[in-house]
This record gives C-alpha cells, structure tokens and sequence, in this order.
C-alpha cells in the first residue's frame, strides 16, 4: 500500500491517487496525428524508475507527477503540475 | 493420431502400476535441463505456457525442431502459474471468439495431446447479471456467440441458484442475481500441468528448454535480428520470438522498441481447502471479482488489477479486500472460509485489451503479448498461433487481427470498449 | 496417550467443559485446544490430507500442520481450525474433520495402502481420456481433498476495519518485543505491540527462567503494562499478517475464538501505517525426519515443554527427546519436574558439552550420536522409537516423543518488506539480511536466543543456565522403507521429494508446486528448512543455492470476511439516491439501478406491468407533458477567461460561435477518436459555460476535465466545477410544457437551445429548453436541498394538463424513437462519431481530444465499419435488444440491436443498431436474431429516425 508523498497535502494512502499515465505518452492537442499516435501506443514502459501522472482524486485534486520506481515501488521524486 | 513415444517413457495408469512396484525409480526427467545449443531456426524467449506451447506446436505442427526456450527462472514462474485458472471463450468481439474459441478446442484435447494430465475441467464458466440491463448484455454476448458456433446459455435465477445453491438469491440483495450466462466448455485447467506438460512434450521432440538464462540484448545484422545476448552466452537464430507476458516492454525496450503495453499488477488469492462447495466457475457482469474451487478444495478467486505500472509482482492489500468483499456480497458463506494464500503477476496490459502477435518493426523480431490478465486461457491456442506465425512468417488468418499495426491503422479490438489506455475490465 | 492429572502450572485456572468428537470434557481457562486435549489423553485428532494417516498434536503454536477441527456448530462452525490456535471456552464444540465415518474407523485410510500408486504428481500421469471422463475422476479425487466441511449459510459474525498510525509497531510480545516495545514508549514514542497469543510472554511461556526476580511470565505481563502505561497500545490475540509497500503492516485482531457465537465484533482487520517496524517474531521449532514421524505422540520438543510449563499438561508418562542441540534438554527438565519420566534422551551430535549437558548426564540416560530412524507404533499411537545409536539399532519404549530438528527464525513479514535473507551455515538456519523498508528484527528471530542479551539491563536467573541458538537436526537419508514427513499436512515425503527431482522439477518453486510443499494452511512452517535441506542436498549444491520459495500474505490464514469487513451484504456497494427519491417513492416509483444510481423506471398503475406502464407514460408525453428526473446527469460549470479553450479542447464540435443564453449538443472523444460522452454545451456568459453530460460518466468527465484543463492547457485562467450532486435536474416534456411552464413561471419560455434563469415555487431555477424526446422540452435545473417544493409544481401542473411523472423506460422509448444515442448502448467505446452519423458535427480544424485518432485510415474511412441504423419489425413480434443482425439464422451476425422499443407514436417494434456498413443497407432486410431468447424478428434497415423528420414538434 503505497504512501504517496502528496506535495500539497502530505503523504497519503494510494487508495486516494489514480495512475493517469506515463509522462512519455501525453498527447498535446496540436501534435500531429503521427505523433499523438505514436505518444499514445507507443511506451517506453520501464522496469525501473520512470516519471508518471497521477491525480489526487480522493484528495485534493491535483495532478502530479511521480518519479518512482517500477520494481521497487520507491518514490524519488514527486512534483505538482 | 498416433500415440507419441517419450524418451523417458508414456504416462499412464499401467506405468504408475509398475512404478508402484519398482519404487517409481523408472521416471526420468520431464524435460532435459538442455545447454544453450544453436543456431536455432527459432528462439523463444520466454519459458511461460505461451512460449512452451509455441515450441511443442513449432516441433508436432510445423516440423521445426530446432527450437531453443530461454527462461530467465525456471519455466512456469510467471504469469502461467499465478492466474486462477479460468479457461473460456465466452468474448463479445469477433474476433476474440475466433482465436479463444480455437484455444478451447485444443484445451479439450490436450491432456491427450501431450500425454499430461492438465485436468482441464470444463465444469462451466458462469457469468452472473444483476441488473435487467446486466442481463440485456449477457444475452447479446451469449446471441453473438452462438452465432458463432460458440455455446453459451442464458440462465434463469432459479437455474442459477440450482448450480450454484451459495449464491445470496435475495431479491433484495445490493447485487441481486438476474440471471447468468454460462459456457459449459469452460471451466478450469491445474496452470502447473500447462507448463510442464507443454514443456515435456516439446522436449521430447527435441526442442531444447534452457533455464535460468536471461536475455539481455539483441544480436543484430543491420535491421535484422539474428539472435540474444543471455547470462549464457550469445544464440543466435532465424526467427526471435518475444513470449514474455508482463515483461514485454522490457525486453522489448532491449532491442530499442517500445509497445502499445504496459506492466500492471494483478493479485489472486486462495482460501483453505474445503470439500467440495462451488462446482462452476463464477463470475460477474458489473462486479470486478471471480471464483471458483480447486481440486485440492481452495477457493480461489480474484478482482481488479492494482491500476499503475509495476513489474513488482506486489499489490496492495486493499485490492484483496475488494475482491473478497465482493465474492461474499455474491455468496456470502465465503466468508468463513479463510485465506491462505495470496499472490500478484505482473501482467502485460495492451492498449485495447487484446493481445498482439505479429512481426516487429527489426525483422527476424516477433512478439505475441499484450494478453493482459486473460492469458492463461489462451495458452494453447496462442502458442498454436505463433508457431505458425515463426513457421511460415505469416500470421494465421485467426491471429491476423492483432498485428502491431492495428494501433497505427485504427483497427483495434476493444472488447471492453475501453479505449487506449490499459483496460482493467 | 494415557491421561494424565494437571500439575500446577501456577496460574489460577477455572474448570470449563468442551466436546470433542461428542465426547464431554474438561479443560482449564488458558489452555488452547490442543493442551486440553492432551491432557485429556486424546492423542488421535485428526487424518491427514491425503493418505488419512492418524495425526495428533504436533506444535502449540500456529505452526500446527496436523492437529486441525472443525469449531463451533451450525452457522458458527468455523473448518481447519488449528487445535493450538484456539483457546478453550466453556462450551467449545470440536469435530473432527476428514474422516469417515470416525476418526479411528476411517475409510480414506485405505489411500495409505494405496500409497505407492499415488505418489507425488500421480495426477499427472494418468486420468486420460476426455475432458468428461477427468471429470469423473475428477470429482472423486475433490471429495477425496479438502480438509473440513465447507460453511453453507451466510457468516453470522461480523467484522470491522480499523486503521491506527504508530512511529513504533512491534510485532511479538516476547521478551525482545516486549523490551523494544516499553523502550520505544517510555522515550515517548506511539507505540503499538502485537501479539498473536492471548497473552504476552512468547518464549518465556516455556521457560522456567526469573527476570528482576519474576517469573517470566509475570515480568512479560508487567512489562506489557507499562507499554500500555506509557500510551501504547497492545494488542493480544492480534496477528500481523502481510506487510506491504511503505510500511503498512494488517493485521488481524481476534475478538472471539473460532466457533464462539456473542460477539458483536468477531475480528477485527487493523491497517497500521508504521514508522518503524520491530519484528520481534521468534522462531519455529523443525521437526526430524524418520519414518512415521507423524504419528500421534510424535510431538515438537518446545511444543512438550509449553505443556508442561505453560499448561501444567504431561504429554506422556515416558518420554524419548530426540534432538540435535542443547534446548531440547530443558524440554527433559521440565517434563521431569511434573513427574513424567525421561526415558533418553537421543542427541545426534557426537560430543556435546556445556552445563545442560552435564546436568542432564547426571539425571537422564543421554546417548549422542544417536537419530531415530523409525517411531515404533501401537494402535494410533507412537510407543517407541528405533534409533541408530553410536552406529548400533538401539529401540526405546515410550509414549511419548519429543523432537526437535534446530529452530527456524520466523522471518515472514520481514521477506514480505523485501528484506534479504542471510544463510548462516554455523547455524543451520537464515537470518534477517538488509532491510528495504524501514524494519529491523530482535531476539531469536534474529538469531539472539540468551535472554541476557536481549535484556542487557535485566538481572535474569535461568536454572538451566544460558539458551543457546538450536542447531540444525540430520536429515534422514531413507535409510527403512517407509514414510517420513517434511511437510505433515499436504502428506508430502522425503520421496516425494526426491521423485520430483529425479523427474527434473528441480527448481525450489518447482518441487513445490510438483509435490505441494509448504501450500499447506500452515504454509509449510515446520518442515521447510527440512524439505530445503534435502533438495539442496539431492541438487548437491549448499542449502542458500537451492533457493527460497517466496514468503506470500498472509503469514497465518485470515477469515475471508476480515478482509471484506463491513462491505458486504448491503453495504456491497454504495447506492446513489436522488435528491427526490422520496417524492418519487410517494409517486409510487419503481427503481432501477443504474450504474450505482437508483432512477425511477416506471411509475405503475396497480396491475400494471412494466412495458404497459413505460409505454403509457411515453404516450402521455407525446399527447400533453411529463416530468422525469434528470438530476444524476453530470453537470459541470466551466468559468474564467479561459473558459473557451477547455471547451474547445474537450468538445468536439464548434463552440466559439455559440452564443450567450444559447446551447447545443455535443460530443467529446477520447485520444483515439471514439466518442467517450455527449451531452449538451450552454453558454452561460461569455466566459461562463455550462457543460452536461452521461450519469454513467460523470466521474470519467469529472477527470477528463481536469486533465484538460491542468495538463493538456496548463493551467489556463479557467475553473471547472462539478456541479453534479448540488443541483437536481428535471425534464419537462410534451406539447404542454411550453404553456405549463410559462404559466408556471410567469415568463417567457426560451426558445429551444435556449436557456433562462426563472423562479418556480419561490425558488430560482434555470431552465434549459433541450429536447430528448422529440417534444418540445425544457430541463430545469434547481439547487438539490430546494428540489422538492419544484418537483412538486411541476408534478401538480403537469397532472391537471393530462399528463404526469415519467421513468428511465419511457424516456428511453422515446428517444429511440427519435434516435437519440446513449452512451454504452449506440456509443459503445468502439464506434466514433462518423459511425454514429454524427460525423458533420465535428470541427474541421481539429484541435480537440481525439482529432488525430480520427485521422487513421481505419475510422477516417466508414467503409466496413459499423454504423447507426434504425430497424423496424415488418412481420410482427418484438424486436430484442442485443439481438444479433443476420441475413438469417445461423449467419455471422452483420451487427446487434443496441437498443429496442415499442413505437410510442403508433404501433409495432422498433430499435437502433450498429450495423456493418449500415447506411449502405437502408431498405434491406435482416433478421434480428436472439438464440438465447429463441427470437427471430424479421427486420428493415432504414435512418435512425422514427418519429418527426422535420424536428417540427421540438421548436417553438
């Protein structure tokens, strides 16, 4: 059960975050099809540290972004976006 | 189809008999702990059912004995042997039907097939709806199946509560239960018995299983892959196959790719073993959670993945809680019963909830994966498949629809209607 | 086992009665079940799993492989109960399980006759033949497994989840806990201590040891009250179970004893968030391997010694102690100090030295170099014991014989955190390596056993001097035919074992799953090290290189309703109510669930049915006015200088251009093009907008939003506020409703797409005149909590206008007549909006979610996609919903029934679908075709438009 370290809230179960996605895929609205495509299905998908957005969506709302470990679980960083 | 000879010598209840008189020192190995050999005309990465099976269909089907299975840990260790053991066909889209279907007509042979008892049970695989608008849903899967020469059988409340009598048939209940849709060619499989007799038979024929040996690179001429890099040394091949479940972006990513998957986690959990109480596979329409009963009497059950990427096979307890909470609102004599075992996979989720088996942009390389937690039931089938794909460099027309390109043309098979994210129902 | 009196365990102890197996005895508070039993003299408790081999007591702690019952009776009876795991209360029913028809007369036993022929795996080898045909054997072989009688009726406990934070979690009250525990708290910290046993002390229960002058068991109780003193809490009969990511330790709190009705809380599931973590866990002690090594009177040394200690209770009169190191020897003193007699004591060590050495030389007959090869029986009980001693057969009559194979640091919960395992070969035994989570171990799980050590500032007086860390027993090498357990309760041998690897499962995990090892209830936590021993050695490599199986939560069995909790029964789920269910239960609604929604379906006349009801509320709207509710359609307000640009970027059609006061519809997509919800866009004021959308999809539109608007837009000068809940909504449709509504609120009605602020009943309203059926129709949106006094308006006007409230049904008749889509039927995740006929709605340029996906050759061309049709029956009969599109029966379907509808205007069946090139179709026949249903409905393609073309009826 993952404690996630809320930058505006504090730590707080994971129960209160959804996983949006991995920072790679985000879609832009002005990107070309080829390209939103190709951000969309195509995912580095890391075993180990990768960078992540989620939302505190039982919390506070905001969205964050998460560097953290894949196979440890461990957090490094975490950021209000 | 004639009786295929072992090495080491048939199974049967004549050869058990004889074992019991000679201490049973007659058995020898299963699968010969094989060194890494080649060149192979294939290399399959991957010792799970999938990829064990991809080598038994390679070596009986298609004739190509010059197989090597790499396994990074010993064979069966993933995802094969961490699922609830749920078999069926019983999918809305088309084209899942096609593929799963065939899966299912081999699982009913394949005891026989491999001269293994997998105890493949088809004791039923039951979904239950609780609503009208649940039952509306049921009956077009169970119409769309049909029409596909698939069964499926819509089922009364009163009929489901005589196949299932622990079912909490409360008009009144938070769930009530409408109704069901059963496929009495579904049931369960025992996962370990997959593997090992997949891996057995495919030894047999001459296909080497080398375990403990992780891949870690690519062999590469130009654009074209001509092998693995491994703990073991290089092994070079014709055709590389990628067959490994959760860690397809990983390995993947080793040879400079990326895929329309990700790795998320999915527990399951066993309960003491009773004697015999649930005889159907049970399952829900609205509710994200499943059981049925094992043979050594364990209820085993799950739900909902952990929803973020891992590779960690370690979820989160709360997911447990859910899952069990929900088995019990469904039969609520669960709840004496205690849990013994729990566990997590690290399981491959494609972006449209299909698998996808096809060639890879490097020639030479392929990839059958994305079968997010639904594997397990396609494991015959999908080997079946990607045997004939590595043999003849063509996708069969069943496993035509769930090439790599169907995210780039827009052709995806969204069963869940999910969308492009990794689907959790 | 001869029965034997109590000695005085000095604990005060009442006299309670149980029954075992129908038999009324007595036993005294304290003791668990397995210690009343022994000192009942009930040696036989229980057949084994798979050969029904005669089982007795093993082990007192939770480590019990074989001693399993059944407690309690009726809906109470609770199956697989260890005996040591469960205290004795007055009226305690025990059965035994497994057998049949009596635990000495048992049928199954005949599977250890059958032994040799189903060996480890058998099931693989044989069973051929059809699927059928293993299903026959199949359900032999279930009635065979299982252990206890599964439960049948619903739990009558109840069970709760509580959730505490700590800076210190100890778990285990041993000495070492115990000290780390009153430590942590005196210095100030929170600190919680758990302790699976009912009372403190662990090790010390079998121990004859004074700490400060104290008996142990005293000082433990004394030191748990000064934990408790200082502002800890503790926790007796509390397991802690798993530990997870971020040290989050559950763990399970018994409040009742299995099978003990009157509690208003059986079990209680804690969820400890935890700063630090001490696992103060101990150890559990391993058996010997020999033949028969399982029988009943075959008893763990510690587990003899915490019966004669803890309970005052001889486990035999004459005694054998087999052991390989120096702590089986206290076993001899303690038995010897309640009066039974030591017969030898079969140490397999060749010269042992040290005090408990020579004080045991001077009163028992000590023989080293000495192992059991085979327990001798009598009936079901062990009555001797053949060893090979100094290289000679030497047999020894007893009842009783207590083994000891070394001690196994119970490091779980510590493998659970991701801890590493360090193999300690001096010890024969693994101990904590590097944590991953913020965790330590004391005490004799971390291998510290001299209680000196662990209380450094305690004086402590031991008689028998010092423990000492056990050492590993000898593993029998199969030396006599016949069987010798590692694992007792899944029956697995050590020939099992070795058929497994001569068989090529050679791996760890391999040879469990091959033979069941350790899957078990108990999880193999006696045998394992013993079972690791002789894989390793069959592999010839050292014991750390065969390997560990994975340690898995829970670390002892949890009752499947702790983890459920409270959410169960009718708690399963939330339930949605509407802000006016209570008016509509007065209108005598009928409710239909609706994601967790409840909606009103229909509002029926007496001895009306459902479809006769919808369709006469449908009629009424057609002829005058209805009112329905709409208040769990998500409702968002979208406001700032920004505004437009989330709109833009969400909505898919044009929207710049609309005006104020004015709305339409709209769509908006997902990444890749699919038409993810739809709902009508309002402007409110030029930086103010109104967007509504699916009940069903409030949540997800709720998240889109705010992903838009914070990642996609970065943070624009734009706020978006999730009206859903604090405002109901109320559709007023019919012909009358313009004039019902004027009259009403003495205004102007807007024109339709438009929209007006107005007052209904004193209360502030605004009104959106949008149209869902086909009529003329305004939405009337008013604050939830002044709801009621506008329903109540409506209701009363729409009724003396002939009309009245209308359900879910009707309104779904309606639309389909009208061909209005609904998100989950038409638009289904899979169809885009070109599929729906949507497609000239969209914005040429782009710029919204899910433009590019729209590009991809496979939706930017229809051709062979499915599209929106309209069905009429020709020839009569019902069209299903979900039905099949067939040129005919038996054909691959072409497309299904999305939604289906009896012609409210007029008469018949009629239906949307998405159809395989559907507008190419218009004016074919299908069939709409139902095997499950056993229907067949002659249908004609046509637009999905049933009711006014000309959209004449819905203007002003």
């Amino acid at each position: 059960m993952l404690l996630i370290p809320c930058p505006h809230c504090g730590p707080r179960n994971q129960e209160e975050f959804a996983y949006e996605r991995s920072v790679d895929s985000l879609v832009r609205l002005d990107d070309a099809p080829g390209v939103a495509m190709a951000a969309l299905y195509a995912r580095a998908n890391l075993r180990g540290e990768d960078h992540e957005i989620w939302v505190h969506v039982q919390g506070c709302g905001q969205w964050l972004r998460l560097t953290r470990d894949r196979v440890t679980h461990a957090f490094r960083d975490v950021e209000a976006l | 189809m004639a009786k295929t000879s072992f090495a080491a010598g048939r199974y049967s209840a004549l050869a058990l008999l004889r074992g019991a008189l000679g201490g049973h020192r007659h058995w020898g190995r299963a699968w010969r702990a094989a060194e890494p050999g080649g060149p192979y005309d294939v290399i399959i990465i991957g010792g799970g059912g999938h990829g064990l099976a991809t080598a038994y269909y390679l070596a009986q089907v298609h004739g190509v004995r010059r197989v090597a299975v790499l396994e990074k840990g010993y064979i069966g260790g993933g995802n094969t042997g961490r699922n609830t053991t749920i078999v069926r066909s019983n999918y809305r889209q088309p084209q899942l039907q096609r593929m799963l279907d065939h899966s299912l007509r081999l699982w009913h042979g394949l005891s026989d097939e491999l001269n293994y008892n997998v105890m493949f049970s088809p004791r039923g695989a039951l979904f239950l709806g609780h609503s009208d608008a649940d039952m509306v849903k049921l009956a077009e899967r169970g119409d769309a199946l049909i029409a596909m020469n698939i069964d499926a059988e819509l089922m009364t409340p009163d009929a489901v509560a005589k196949l299932v009598p622990l079912l909490d048939m409360r008009r009144d209940a938070r769930w009530p239960i409408e109704g069901g849709l059963i496929q009495r060619r579904g049931g369960t499989a025992r996962h370990d018995a997959v593997a090992w007799g997949f891996a057995r038979a495919a030894d047999n024929l001459g296909v080497d299983i080398i375990e403990n040996c992780e891949v870690t690179g690519f062999l590469r001429d130009g654009d074209r892959v001509t092998g693995v890099t491994t703990t073991r040394g290089d092994i070079s091949g014709g055709r590389t196959a990628i067959c490994v479940a959760g860690n397809s972006g990983h390995v993947a990513g080793l040879a400079g790719l990326k895929l329309p998957i990700e790795s998320h986690t999915l527990q399951a959990w066993v309960t003491e073993p009773v004697k015999p109480m649930i005889d159907t596979v049970v399952m829900s329409q609205s509710l994200h959670c499943y059981f049925s009963q094992s043979d050594k009497g364990g209820i085993v059950g799950g739900g909902d993945p952990d929803m973020f990427p891992s590779y960690a096979q370690r979820g989160a307890p709360i997911r447990l809680e859910e899952s069990i909470a929900q088995c019990i609102a469904l039969a609520p004599a669960l709840s004496r019963l205690r849990m013994v075992r729990s566990w997590a996979g690290v399981t491959d989720m494609s972006f449209d909830g299909a698998p996808i088996i096809g060639e890879m942009p490097l020639a030479g390389l392929y990839l059958n994966g994305g079968w997010c937690y639904g594997g397990f039931k396609a494991t015959p089938g999908s080997g079946w498949l990607y045997a004939h794909l590595l043999a003849t460099g063509e996708n069969h027309p069943i496993a035509a629809p769930f090439g790599l390109d169907r995210f780039a043309s827009g052709r995806t098979v969204d069963e869940a209607g999910a969308g492009p994210m990794p689907q959790h129902r | 086992m001869a029965a034997t009196g109590r000695s005085g365990s000095g604990i005060a102890a009442q006299t309670i009665g149980f029954v075992f197996d129908g038999r009324r005895m007595q036993a005294q508070t304290g003791d668990t079940l397995a210690a009343a039993l022994v000192a009942n003299g009930v040696g036989l408790v229980a057949r084994s799993f798979k050969y029904h081999r005669p089982r007795g007591i093993l082990a007192t702690g939770v480590e019990e492989p074989s001693a399993l019952v059944t407690v309690g009776e009726g809906a109470h009876a609770e199956p697989n109960v260890r005996a040591s795991d469960v205290f004795v209360y007055d009226g305690l029913v025990a059965r035994s399980q497994n057998a049949w028809p009596s635990l000495r007369w048992d049928v199954g036993a005949i599977n250890s006759l059958a032994a040799p022929l189903i060996p480890a795996g058998f099931y693989y080898k044989t069973f051929f033949g059809s699927p059928a045909r293993w299903m026959l054997y199949e359900s032999v072989i279930r009635r065979a497994a299982g252990l206890g009688l599964p439960p049948t009726v619903a739990d009558p406990d109840a069970y709760a989840h509580r959730s505490a934070f700590c800076d210190v979690l100890v778990v285990g009250a041993g000495p070492a806990g115990l000290q780390a525990a009153a430590e942590a708290a005196e210095a100030g910290r929170r600190v919680i201590l758990i302790e699976q046993d009912a009372v403190p002390g662990g090790s010390l229960a079998r121990e004859t040891v004074t700490i400060d002058g104290q008996p142990g068991m005293a000082w433990a109780q004394a030191t748990a009250a000064r934990v408790r003193a200082a502002g800890g809490r503790v926790l007796t009969r509390t397991t802690a179970t798993g530990y997870w990511d971020d040290n989050f330790v559950t763990a399970v709190e018994r409040r009742t004893e299995p099978g003990q009705p009157g509690a208003d809380i059986a079990q209680v599931l804690w969820k400890l968030r935890c700063g630090e973590v001490i696992l103060a866990t101990g150890t559990i002690e391993r058996p010997l391997v020999f033949v028969d090594n399982d029988l009943p009177g075959v008893m763990l040394a510690g587990a003899v010694r915490t019966l004669a200690l803890r309970h005052g209770v001889a486990a035999g009169q004459r005694v054998v102690i087999a052991t390989s190191h120096d702590d089986a020897y206290r076993t001899a003193f303690a038995l010897a100090g309640i009066g039974a007699q030591i017969v030898a004591i079969l140490d397999s060590r060749t010269a042992p030295q040290g005090a408990i050495i020579d004080a045991a030389r001077n009163r028992f007959a000590v023989h080293t170099d000495a192992r059991p090869l085979r327990a001798l029986r009598k009936g079901m009980q062990v009555s001797g014991v053949e060893a090979l001693v100094a290289g000679t057969r030497q047999r020894f009559a007893c009842d009783c014989l207590a083994m000891s194979g070394g001690a196994s640091p119970v490091l779980h919960l510590h493998r659970q955190a991701g801890g590493a395992l360090d193999y300690h070969a001096d010890r024969g035994a693994f101990l904590p390596g590097a944590g991953r989570q913020a965790n330590r171990t004391a005490g004799a799980a971390a291998g510290v056993h001299d209680l000196s050590a662990i209380l450094p500032q305690a004086v402590i007086a031991d008689p028998l001097g010092a423990a000492t860390a056990p050492q590993p027993g000898p593993v029998w090498r199969g030396e006599a035919p016949g069987k010798a357990f590692v694992d007792f309760q899944n029956d697995v041998t050590t020939s099992d074992l070795s058929l497994a690897q001569r068989e090529g499962y050679v791996s760890v995990e391999h040879v469990k799953r091959y033979t069941t090892l350790g899957m078990g209830t108990d999880q193999g936590k006696t045998g394992a090290m013993v079972a690791l021993a002789q894989i390793a050695d069959g592999r010839g490599v050292a014991l750390p290189e065969a390997g560990l199986t994975t340690f898995r939560p829970p670390y002892t069995p949890v009752t499947m309703g702790a983890f459920a909790g409270p959410m169960h029964g009718d708690h399963a789920g939330p339930i949605r109510r509407l802000p006016l269910a209570a008016a509509h239960d007065a209108l005598g609604a009928l409710w239909v669930p609706a994601g967790l929604w409840f909606r009103p379906r229909v509002y029926p006349h007496a001895g009306e049915s459902i479809g006769t009801a919808s369709l006469r509320e449908a009629r009424m709207v057609r002829a005058s006015a209805g009112v329905v509710d709409v208040s769990s359609l998500a409702k968002f307000e979208i406001a700032g200088p920004d505004a437009l640009r989330v709109v833009a970027a969400v909505c898919a059609t044009p929207v710049e251009k609309l005006a104020v006061g004015r709305g339409r519809y709209t769509l908006m997509l997902r990444e890749d093009g699919i038409v993810m919800d739809d709902g009508t866009l309002w402007r409110l004021a030029d930086d103010r907008w109104l967007l509504t959308s699916s009940s069903g999809g409030a949540a997800r539109m709720g998240r889109h939003l705010s992903y838009v608007t914070d990642i996609l837009l970065d943070h624009p000068r734009a706020a978006v506020v999730d009206l859903g809940e604090h405002w109901a909504g109320l559709a007023l449709a019919g012909p009358r409703s313009a004039a019902i509504l004027a009259d009403l609120t003495g205004a102007a009605v807007p024109a339709h797409m438009g929209l007006a602020d107005a007052m209904i009943a004193g209360v502030a309203v605004r009104i959106l005149a949008a149209s869902y059926s086909g009529e003329r129709a305004f939405e009337v949106h008013v604050p939830a909590h002044h709801a009621a006094p506008v329903f109540a308006s409506l209701i009363d006007a729409v009724r003396a206008a002939g009309g009245g409230a209308f359900g879910l049904d009707a309104m779904d008749h309606l639309r389909v007549e009208k061909g209005h889509v609904v998100i989950g039927a038409e638009a289904d995740g899979r169809t885009t909006p070109a599929d729906l006929g949507l497609g000239g709605m969209l914005r040429k340029a782009g710029g919204f979610v899910g433009w590019q996906g729209l590009t991809r050759p496979a939706m930017a061309d229809q051709t062979g996609r499915r599209q929106l049709v309209g069905l009429t029956a020709i020839a009569g009969g019902a069209i299903n919903e979900g039905a099949m599109l067939v040129v005919r029966e038996g054909d691959e379907p072409l497309g299904h029934v999305t939604t289906a509808a009896p012609r409210v205007a007029g008469e018949g069946s009629i239906a949307l679908g998405l159809l395989v090139d559907g507008r190419a179709r218009y004016g074919e026949t299908l069939f709409a075709w139902s095997p499950t249903r056993r229907s067949y409905v002659r249908v004609s393609v046509g637009p999905p438009l049933f009711y006014d073309d000309e959209g004449a009826r819905y203007r002003d």
